[in-house]
This record gives C-alpha cells, sequence and structure tokens, in this order.
C-alpha cells in the first residue's frame, strides 16, 4: 500500500514541476469557461437592423420604437428606398431590415389585416432565423396589445425573405468558416512543424552547412503546404457546390486569388512560428493554442462577433480569418465583387506583408 | 564449497515469429560474480536480459534469478533484484533525495531504513550538500554513480546494468566501477552489458553473444590469451566479425 | 596554408541560474592533410567547437578560420566548402539512401558520379541496400551514409563529430580505416570523440576537458610527456587490493584498469618493493605487479588531475 502512495506522491511531483501542462491542466478550464460563459454565445443581442418605413404612422412608429428598445437590435439606420437596403446589406452592415408598407395602419384598421416584411442576411441562417423569430415575436406582441379589447382581431402578418440563402442551408455559413480553418491549420501548423522536425532531426544542422541560402530553405519548405492547400480548397468547393449545393455566386477567380493570399498569410504565420518553437510538440501547441483555436472562435462563423464583448470584439480584427472569412462570404455566397471586398483584401495584404516581413527577418541562419 | 548460484540458465530461447532472438543460451552466475554480458547490438543480450528480470517469458529453456524461477515467479524476481540503464534510471525533475525515497519506498524498505539509506547514499556519494537538488541539475558522472546507487539501495541478490556508462571522463567513470567493485564485495552479483569492451576487462567472467547465442564464456583473461589478443576488443572483434546478424 | 586555426575561444551559455563555460579560450591549429582528434568526455564543448567552426555558432570572444576564412565574416564560403558529420549523424529518415546522397549532392551543386572514386569503398559497402529507407539501417551503415553524403563535393576539410559514438566494434574500426584512406586523398579532418583509444589513430590530438585543452601533441607525444611511473598490479582480490594501495602515502593514484589496477607513484624509487610489501601483508592471491607504459587515458586522468 505505501508502495502505491509513493507513486501517487511522485506523480503529484511530476504535475506540479512540469509549468506548461500545469498551465493546460489548470488554467484551461477556467479560460474555457470564462470565454464560453461570457464571451461567445449564440445568442443573438445588439444585432445591427435598418428600418424602411414607408408608412411613417402612429403603429409603424410604435412598433419600430420597440424594436430598436429590445435588447435584441441595434438600429444603425433608417433608409428610404430598397436599394438602400440592398446597399447596406451587401456592405454586411444589418443582419436585418424591417420595412412597413405604405398606409400600414390603414390596413389595419379598415381590413384588420397588415404586413410586415422582414429581410434578413441568410449567409448565416441561424442568426437570419433568431432575428427574424425576435422581431416576429415583438410584432406578436404589439398584435395582442391592440387586440385587448376589440371583437374582431386585428393580425399583423410578418413575410419573411431570406437574403442570399432562401433555403437556409446551413452550409452556406460554414463552408467559408471551414475553408478558413482548413487553410490555417494545413498551412500554419504543417509549415511550422515541418520546419522545426528539420531542426529536432538534427538535418538543419547539416543543411545549413551548405551552399544553400536559408531563404531558399523556407520557400521550399512551404511551397508544398501551398499546393496541398489548393488542393484542398479545390475539393472543398467541389463539394460545396455538388454536393451541398451552395452555390459561387461571385467571380471564382477572385474567390481563388483571395484564397492564395489567406494562404500565404497562413504561411507566414507557419514560419514565425517555426522560427522559436524548438520541438515539434511546442510548435504543434503553438499553431494549435495561438492559431488554430482563435480562428475557430474568432472568424466570425461559429460566433457572430457582434455578439461578443466590446474586448473580444477588437481581439477578433487581429485575427486574419476573421477578414478571409468576410471575403469569401461575400463573394462566394453574396455574390459580390472586388469592389466590396477591397477594404478586407487590404487588411489582409497589410498582414500578410508584416508577418513575411517579420518571420524572414527572424529565421535564424546559425543554430542560436 | 560451493559457490551459490544466482542465475542459471539452461538452453534458454526467445523466439519472435520465426525469428530467435536467443538461442538456447547456457550458463551460470556466481554470487558476488561481477559477470560482464557483451554482445553487439542485435546480438540477443536485451531480449535475454529482459526474460532474466522477469520482464519478458522465454519461449523455452529454463532459467532462475536469486532462486526464482523465471516462469512462474517474476514477481519474487523483481522483488529481489535492482535494474539501471543508461536511458532511463532517475526521475530529472525530482530531487536527489526525493528520488531515494521514492525507489526505497517502491521496493518496499521501511521509512526508517529509507532514512538511514538515504543519508548513508548522499555520504558516500559526496552528495550531502546536493539533496535538494534537482537531478536534472546534476552532472552526468553524478548521475550514473547515484542511479547504480538506488538500484542496489534495498539490497537485492542480483543487479542488472543495461549500458550503465557512456561518455563520462575517464577519472569518473572508474569512480562508478569503484561502486561496482565495492557491492560486489558486500554480496551483491553484479550482472552488466556494455559495449565499452575495455569495461569487460573489469568483470570476473564475462560471456559473448553473436546472433544469439553464447560464442565465449570465461574470464577476460582467459579469452585474450585464447584468442592471442591484446586487449577485449580484439576478442570481440574476432568474434563479431562472423556474426550475420546487425542491428 | 593551415585548413583550421583556432585562437582563443570562448563560448557560454546563459541557463537560469548560472552561466555554463563550454569552451574557455580554445587554440589550436590543424596542418594540411591530417587526422586531428579532439578527445574528451561528454560535456567537454566538443559539439560547441565543432558548431562554431562550421559557422552554426557565434563564439563570445575569439577567432577561427577555416582554409582561410573567418568563420564570422566569410561563413557563407566556408559552408560552401566543408563537409560536416554533426552527431546523431543527420540523414533523412524516410528517405533512401539513393535518395540522401542525390540531395546532399544536388545542394553542392554537383553529382554522385562526378566523385564518385571518392566515396567508391564507403558506397560499395551500403550499395546493396541503396533503395532501403535511412532509418531502416544499422548504427553502422547509417555512419557510411552519412559520411559519404558529407564527402560527395569534395570537401577540403571534414569536420566529424562523435562519429563513432553509438556505432558497434566492427564498424567502428572499418570506420577509422575509411579516414585513413581519406586522409591519403589530402583530405584534412578534425574528428571528436569520447573512445580514448581512438586517439591512437590520430596524427595529432588535443585533450580537452570542462572547455579547456589539456595537451596538444601526437598521440606518442603525449604519452611521453607522461613523467611519473607506472605499475599494473593484480590480484584476485581487486577491490581490497585498491583500498590498501591508495591508502599508501607515496602512491600518487591507483584506479582500475579492468585486468589491472594502473598505480602511479609519486617518485621513482622502490615502487616494486612497496607494491610487494602491500600484497605480502595483505594476503593476496594470483598477484602480479608489472612496470607499464602509459596509455592515453592513464595521460588524460593525470593530466587532469593537475
Amino acid at each position: 500500500m505505501k508502495q502505491f502512495f509513493i507513486f501517487v506522491k511522485k506523480e503529484w511531483l511530476h504535475i506540479w514541476r512540469d509549468k506548461r501542462t500545469l498551465f493546460i491542466l489548470i488554467w484551461m478550464p477556467i479560460v474555457q469557461i470564462l470565454l464560453y460563459g461570457f464571451a461567445l454565445t449564440n445568442e443573438v443581442k445588439n444585432s445591427k437592423i435598418a428600418i424602411f418605413d414607408e408608412a411613417k404612422d402612429e403603429a409603424s412608429t410604435t412598433i419600430s420604437q420597440e424594436i430598436s428598445a429590445s435588447r435584441y437590435f441595434n438600429l444603425l439606420k433608417n433608409v428610404d428606398s430598397y436599394k438602400e437596403i440592398e446597399a447596406t446589406f451587401r456592405q454586411g452592415k444589418i443582419r436585418l431590415a424591417v420595412v412597413f408598407p405604405r398606409g400600414f395602419r390603414n390596413d389595419l384598421l379598415h381590413t384588420n389585416h397588415a404586413q410586415i416584411q422582414l429581410i434578413a442576411d441568410a449567409s448565416d441562417p441561424n442568426t437570419a432565423n433568431m432575428l427574424t423569430n425576435y422581431a416576429t415575436s415583438i410584432i406578436n406582441d404589439y398584435q395582442q396589445s391592440i387586440n385587448q379589447n376589440e371583437k374582431l382581431p386585428y393580425t399583423i402578418k410578418t413575410q419573411v425573405r431570406m437574403l442570399y440563402n432562401p433555403e437556409l442551408k446551413g452550409a452556406y455559413n460554414f463552408v467559408p468558416g471551414v475553408m478558413a480553418l482548413v487553410l490555417m491549420l494545413v498551412c500554419a501548423m504543417m509549415t511550422s512543424i515541418s520546419i522545426v522536425r528539420e531542426k529536432e532531426m538534427g538535418t538543419m544542422e547539416v543543411i545549413l552547412v551548405s551552399p544553400l541560402k536559408p531563404f531558399r530553405i523556407i520557400i521550399a519548405k512551404t511551397i508544398p503546404y501551398l499546393l496541398v492547400s489548393m488542393l484542398n480548397i479545390a475539393s472543398i468547393l467541389l463539394l460545396s457546390v455538388y454536393a451541398l449545393d451552395v452555390p459561387i455566386r461571385g467571380n471564382l477567380g477572385l474567390l481563388i486569388g483571395e484564397s492564395i493570399l489567406f494562404t500565404i498569410t497562413s504561411l507566414s504565420l507557419g514560419i514565425l512560428i517555426s522560427n522559436t518553437a524548438k520541438t515539434q510538440q511546442t510548435a504543434q501547441f503553438t499553431s494549435l493554442m495561438s492559431l488554430f483555436l482563435p480562428t475557430l472562435l474568432f472568424s466570425g462563423f461559429l460566433f457572430p462577433i457582434e455578439n461578443m464583448p466590446i474586448a473580444l470584439q477588437v481581439i477578433s480584427n487581429i485575427v486574419p480569418a476573421k477578414w478571409y472569412y468576410i471575403i469569401v462570404k461575400d463573394v462566394m455566397i453574396k455574390g459580390l465583387g472586388f469592389g466590396a471586398v477591397w477594404k478586407e483584401t487590404m487588411i489582409l495584404i497589410v498582414m500578410t506583408l508584416a508577418l513575411l516581413g517579420i518571420s524572414i527577418r527572424n529565421f535564424k541562419i546559425r543554430l542560436a | 564449497m560451493q559457490k551459490e548460484k544466482v542465475i542459471t540458465a539452461n538452453e534458454l530461447t526467445k523466439r519472435f515469429g520465426t525469428f530467435t532472438a536467443v538461442d538456447k543460451i547456457t550458463f551460470e552466475v556466481d554470487k558476488g560474480e561481477i559477470f560482464g554480458f557483451l554482445g553487439a547490438n542485435g546480438a540477443g543480450k536485451t531480449t535475454a536480459m529482459r526474460m532474466l528480470c522477469g520482464l519478458s517469458l522465454p519461449t523455452s529453456g529454463l532459467a532462475t534469478v536469486a532462486g526464482y524461477d523465471v516462469y512462474k515467479q517474476n514477481e519474487l524476481i523483481k522483488k529481489n533484484i535492482g535494474y539501471m540503464s543508461q536511458k532511463f534510471s532517475l526521475y530529472e525533475d525530482l530531487t536527489v533525495r526525493e528520488n531515494i525515497q521514492f525507489y526505497g519506498g517502491i521496493y518496499g524498505l521501511t521509512d526508517e531504513r529509507i532514512k538511514e539509506k538515504t543519508d548513508l547514499l548522499l555520504k558516500q556519494l559526496q552528495l550531502e550538500e546536493a539533496g535538494k537538488k534537482l537531478v536534472r541539475a546534476l552532472p552526468l558522472g553524478w548521475k550514473q554513480k547515484l542511479a547504480f546507487s538506488i538500484a542496489i539501495v534495498h539490497d537485492p541478490a542480483i543487479v542488472f546494468l543495461d549500458e550503465p556508462t557512456g561518455g563520462v571522463d575517464p577519472i569518473t567513470r572508474r569512480e562508478f566501477w569503484s561502486l561496482i567493485y565495492e557491492a560486489s564485495e558486500r554480496g551483491i552479483t553484479i550482472f552488466v552489458t556494455t559495449h565499452y569492451m575495455d569495461e569487460a576487462e573489469y568483470c570476473d567472467r564475462v560471456s559473448i553473444m553473436v546472433d544469439g547465442r553464447i560464442d565465449a564464456l570465461d574470464s577476460p583473461a582467459n579469452l585474450m590469451r585464447d584468442y592471442a589478443a591484446n586487449s577485449m576488443d580484439e576478442v570481440f572483434l574476432h568474434l563479431a566479425r562472423k556474426a550475420v546478424r546487425s542491428e | 596554408m593551415q585548413p583550421v586555426v583556432v585562437e582563443n575561444i570562448v563560448k557560454t551559455y546563459p541557463t537560469k541560474k548560472t552561466v555554463v563555460n563550454a569552451l574557455r579560450g580554445i587554440s589550436f591549429s590543424v596542418d594540411p592533410g591530417e587526422i586531428f582528434g579532439i578527445i574528451g568526455p561528454d560535456g567537454a564543448g566538443k559539439t560547441s567547437l565543432f558548431r562554431i567552426l562550421t559557422t552554426l555558432l557565434l563564439a563570445d570572444s575569439g577567432n577561427a578560420f577555416v582554409d582561410g576564412f573567418d568563420v564570422v565574416k566569410d561563413y557563407k564560403q566556408i559552408r560552401n566548402r566543408v563537409g560536416y558529420m554533426p552527431g546523431k549523424f543527420s540523414l533523412y529518415q524516410d528517405l533512401t539512401v539513393q535518395e540522401n546522397l542525390e540531395f546532399f549532392a544536388t545542394i553542392f551543386d554537383t553529382t554522385i558520379q562526378k566523385n564518385y572514386d571518392l566515396i567508391k569503398e564507403i558506397y560499395q559497402q551500403i550499395e546493396p541496400f541503396k533503395n532501403r529507407k535511412a532509418g531502416q539501417l544499422s548504427g553502422g551503415m547509417k555512419q557510411k551514409l552519412a559520411l559519404s553524403c558529407a564527402l560527395i563535393h569534395k570537401p577540403s576539410v571534414l569536420f566529424l563529430d562523435e562519429p563513432t559514438t553509438g556505432v558497434d566494434a566492427v564498424s567502428r574500426k572499418e570506420f577509422w580505416e575509411m579516414l585513413h584512406r581519406l586522409k591519403e586523398q589530402g583530405i584534412s579532418i578534425l574528428v571528436s570523440t569520447a573512445y580514448m583509444d581512438e586517439a591512437s589513430l590520430c596524427d595529432r590530438v588535443a585533450l580537452i576537458l570542462k572547455g579547456e585543452i589539456l595537451s596538444i601533441n601526437t598521440p606518442k607525444g603525449v604519452t611521453d610527456e607522461f613523467k611519473n611511473p607506472l605499475w599494473a598490479i593484480r590480484a584476485d582480490e581487486m577491490f581490497r587490493l585498491m583500498n590498501a594501495i591508495k591508502a599508501d602515502p607515496s602512491v600518487e593514484s591507483c584506479y582500475p584498469f579492468g585486468q589491472y589496477h594502473h598505480v602511479v607513484f609519486k617518485t621513482h624509487e622502490n615502487n616494486k618493493e612497496k607494491l610487494e610489501q602491500i600484497t605480502q601483508k595483505g594476503k593476496y592471491t594470483s598477484v602480479e605487479i608489472n612496470s607499464i607504459k602509459p596509455n592515453i587515458e592513464d595521460c588524460f586522468m593525470a593530466l587532469m588531475k593537475e
């Protein structure tokens, strides 16, 4: 029995003295609970909306106020035309638009029927569903309140239009997200592991003592993963189109170009990590913790960014995947052109150049 | 008076499928002897040693260690032997004292005895100030000496040393062998494998394994005379060149 | 021009609590076409030295030149022309023998055919396995492959860091035979080892311990420098004998050396008599006493104590 306990004591000492493992065992659960409890949520709050009020009467104004006051919604602006609604959706500024037809209150009083149109950005079908549900329930509440003392009930019907994704296919949302994840994983993690493996095996020593320029060593290490990524993008797109019925509405060339850009961003992140990691294990761990996980959490496809606390929203800005996800959704699902995504593209380009610059400058031409 | 036999092996064999790693080896080791078990990598040394330590069941043949049968009593064998290898012996992230206490506990020593032994070992190895240091911080030579002392902390009948020394400076290596001499003097039998042929010369008798068989078994002096060699290195080269198997 | 010149190289590694002095001011030079051995145990600084000379590490201070090129300023030229075989013979485990060789030939801008006669003797021993993955070779074969890869571009200087560690005795012997044949081709070789007996196979050696050079000389020169009288003694009761001898005040040191103990006396007088006295007093059996010449290990140990 004593032998058993001394073994337990030894195991305890091992854990306590391995700081990295300790971090994972004790801090990670805490961080996770805080993140998932407070920050990341599927619950929709403060979603930006627009209201197109053609009626401008007592009823429409009251309903508009109710909607704006709700914690689910944040009125971005009042618009004056369908064109403006479309443009605002294209810019990705709103998730929902509420349209009151002309003579709304009149219709209600004279025919006991009226309609309100809800237009939602269904490229993220879950959010779109929830938003239309919330809006509908607010409208129903109003309907109930005016039905209090009436013999003949008033009915307000909501007509819902789901933009970009009328069938509310989940694939429309997660395909762009998966593309970001896959590229980040393959390029960043595999590149860093490949470079570090060379160091671990000892062959890095030998090839450094050769005419091969270190710069070329890195490029040579990244090219296979560039090609593999292209293959992956191709297969994801083919499967999406033919097996999942997800369309590519925009320019295919643009989509591929942006994907190549993001691939290079991921590759340079991989090189950056490999510069400091000494073992493959460290490279893998660092890639997962600092790249894969943030991509998963902050790209926006799993947890809408506007639902996060401000601090996390700011952090999401430095996650390259966030920008790529927006680009892919805009081009692939919304069918938009370069004009709509040039800002995000610029951001990615700047990030890539900065990362490439740092990682190449830091690449060690010596062992230490 | 006949010397007590600490190890007996009779046609001991281990097969893995069609591959015969250890091929009917027969030998005996006396109490207090320093017995060298030599052979190239792949010759079958490690496999043979595992059978003797109770870690692996033989395919056929007989063997006893410390009087216990390797087939039926391997738990008793494990209680009565010590083991040290170059690849692993001490926990780097535990202190010197903690290692001694741990192994003492595992071998079933009483708390008093552990305390006694700890003080004794630290003094013997001149590690009194290093008791609370992590093993990781010790130089290689000290680690080796400490590992050996811990391997015999429970005064086993026999201690198995698997390639125990490597790369340390010559003086430290000899201090290590002095510890071995001292243990042998106390009646502990030493079973050591090594590929440093000059260390073979410290042994009372050596056996040389080639392709799973024992091709030579005698004292170093006799072997050198029989093969007209000036060193064990030459004896070994003579036998190893015939080998069919390499790792 | 000397292929390798080392002037007062110092290298330290800072750790969390202290500083490790890996090299404390090392100086030596290698003559053209010689096999120069760096002999010392683990931790002596051999690998740090090799990495500095092959431009993989920067020394804290001091200068070093390979083929006349400065290891810091002209590192590119050095990397183009030396052959390097680090410990653990770095080969690509999942590439075949042939693929490894082609890779190294190509990055040195040459082909296997061009310098084939340089590696022919070595390569022929592993040629039957040329399609086997390097990871599946035995230690001895890996060693030969790594040597071939280091030679394939006909380097002027060859740096071999512990090439025989962990390799079986037969391969070790063959390896040194190969080195001697390479010497005939005019290649200068700097080789490190922890095996003291390999020192005698070099033209000159530097004995190194804890970052300092104890002696630089030909193997014979090293043993000639050993001034104290050396005796070998054995008996059936080795441990008791050793303690008894060590207790004698005229004894400088007594160490086990396998079948015999080597005893170093402080002076040249009456040493045999002293040993006989000890053995007679203590009742030893099968006693043998000889006066012997020191080998490299005896010298190394004596130098260690100074």
